[in-house]
């Protein structure tokens, strides 16, 4: 027997519950390997490259593109080539021989743990299905087949079904779309007309019609469809498109619409988590300025030999420290779910990222720890790009333990952050600037950098927060060490 | 390197960061985090994307003097 290991729609985020698969990159029979890049899913904020996180093969997609499934959904299976049973079957029999034709009687043969769990972060009812397991037993299938009988049932609640499924104009020229955006327009009750195309001479692509779709849930009134304008010609487009000129002003001019839309789902899933977060959580903060003018000086040597792309910023060097307080003071890095907190088992940084154009995103640098800072500059540095360009990892958006952001810019001297939940910190690094300072009863002056911690009080007290910044302060002064 | 053709690599530079924006907006005298809105990553990129243009490497002594269009143009006609 071979394991079946399934791939599932990853956490996108803390303020994304759901995706849409945009395309599959590979085919059943492929064979893939921890950390390819297996499909791309869209949220309202972006597009996101998911990773499969076993090694194996291929075995089959359970998920057709257009679809939005929540996290947690099961995607495609996966054979890791291994001869080991899957674990719902794998535990021992206990009891008389098979009768699997039986209905499970769940006080009899309540079904093991992992697949108690995998029901429950389904939401599948155990009590409702029948186990195919020895003695009727459930198993990690059954809950499967059961999760994924649950999403193709029809449309997601809160949908408004009253609108009629999007004919094609019976007149006149067929609109240029996908054949997916077509299904996909038809499931969500958009007309294809109604939606500028970014697809190839101006088709409408699946993103499209899901960032219309969701820009008409966002809008409060049922009614109308899009405000947008019909699909323009293209040198009307080109008009109005910022920083169009000839050669790509068309173009310039979808993309500048679609990066419309984007901006606002940015705006709306920042605000809704942040509305949650001033809601939900308690915060408290502690501020120190500190004197950093010897890890700059250092930083400056460090980077003298190198050209200008292996160069460290001063903002990675904070990320850094960051990353040591928060690992020293383990109280301020985890998650606080169902009023518990819970350690992470390593530094997931989540750095904010001003995204061109406007909006935040805060992907998470995994592991964060291990990287020292020529490794982390340079893992800043992909996860900005990729940010920026909205390309994201499936992994890199799920729940960091903590979050920086930063302003090391200049402009403001400190920043006062709001925790992203489930997470309990928040680190603001304000922008460096030259300040006055004594130093052994002498005036002088010094650059300075303001750092500020807020934390969720539901979790730790001052005292906590006040040994961060004593750790950040620690790390910055051994710069050698970072 | 003549005027017109340094800061032509000045532009071309600048939108390898940031695809987005409008030369035509974009005032050659003021900064250029506040008139292209580059924060320090971006910047970076483009001081990168300059010093692989020109072949030569733009040591960090010299970010000062590439913070505008006309301030990093003057600096590509006495480097290049």
């Amino acid at each position: 027997m071979t394991a079946v290991g399934v791939f599932r729609m990853p956490s996108l985020g803390a303020d994304m519950d759901s995706g849409t698969l945009i395309e599959w990159l590979v085919s059943p029979g492929d064979t893939v390997h921890r950390g390819d890049i297996v499909a791309v899913v869209d949220t309202a904020k972006s597009a996101i490259d998911v990773e499969v996180f076993t090694d194996g093969v291929v075995s089959e997609l359970l998920v057709d593109p257009g679809t939005e499934i929540p996290v947690g959904t099961p995607m495609a299976t996966i054979e890791d080539g291994s001869t080991t049973p899957e674990a719902g079957s794998s535990t021992p029999e206990s009891g008389s021989g098979p009768e699997s034709a039986e209905p499970r009687h769940p006080t009899e043969q309540p079904p093991p743990p992992p697949v108690r769990h995998l029901a429950h972060v389904l939401g599948v009812n155990i009590d409702e299905i029948t186990g195919t397991g020895p003695d009727g037993r459930l198993t990690r299938h059954d809950v499967e087949r059961a999760a994924g009988a649950k999403v193709v049932t029809p449309a997601p609640p809160g949908r408004e079904s009253t609108t009629p499924p999007a004919a094609e104009p019976e007149t006149g020229e067929r609109v240029r779309a996908t054949p997916r955006a077509r299904r996909l327009a038809e499931s969500q009750g958009v007309d294809l007309a109604d939606i500028p195309g970014s697809g190839e001479d101006g088709a409408v692509t699946a993103a499209d019609v899901i960032a219309a779709a969701q820009a008409r849930e966002r809008r409060a009134e049922p009614a109308p469809e899009e405000p947008e304008p019909e699909p323009a010609e293209p040198a009307e487009e080109a008009k109005h498109g910022r920083g169009a000129k000839a050669g790509r002003g068309a173009k310039a001019g979808r993309e500048a619409k679609t990066g419309d839309r984007r901006r606002a789902a940015r705006r709306a899933a920042t605000a809704a988590l942040m509305g949650r977060s001033a809601k939900e959580i308690p915060h408290y903060y502690v501020s120190t300025t500190m004197d950093v003018s010897q890890p700059l000086d250092w930083l400056r040597k460090h980077n003298a030999g190198l050209r200008p792309r292996e160069r460290v910023l001063p903002a990675a060097m904070f990320l850094r420290a960051s990353t040591l307080a928060a690992q020293r003071v383990p109280d301020l890095n985890g998650h606080w779910i169902d009023d518990t907190f819970t350690p992470a088992d390593g530094v997931h940084v989540g750095v904010a990222v001003a995204v061109r154009g406007g909006g935040l995103v805060t992907p998470a640098i995994r592991d964060a720890h291990e990287l020292p800072l020529d490794d982390l500059m340079t893992a800043l540095t992909d996860l900005v790009g990729r940010a920026k360009a909205g390309r994201l990892r499936g992994s890199e958006l799920e729940p960091g333990s903590i979050t920086v952001s930063s302003l090391a810019d200049g402009g403001p001297d400190a920043l006062y952050g709001v925790i992203y939940p489930p997470q309990v910190a928040v680190v603001g690094i304000g922008g460096v600037a030259e300040r006055p300072w004594a130093v052994s009863g002498m005036l002088t002056v010094r650059r300075t950098v303001t750092v500020t911690l807020g934390a969720d009080h539901r979790a730790t007290d001052g005292g906590i927060g006040a040994k961060y910044l004593t750790a950040f302060a620690d790390a910055l002064n051994d710069p050698e060490e970072l | 390197m003549d005027r017109d053709e340094s800061r032509r690599i000045v532009l071309e530079a600048l939108l390898d960061v940031a695809p987005d924006i409008d030369e035509a907006q974009l005032d050659p005298q003021s900064s250029l985090r506040d008139s292209a809105e580059l924060d320090s990553m971006d910047f970076v990129a483009f001081v990168a994307a300059l010093s692989e243009t020109l072949g030569a490497d733009i040591p960090e002594d010299d970010y000062g003097q590439l913070d505008s269009v006309a301030l990093a143009t003057d600096y590509v006609v006495n480097r290049g």
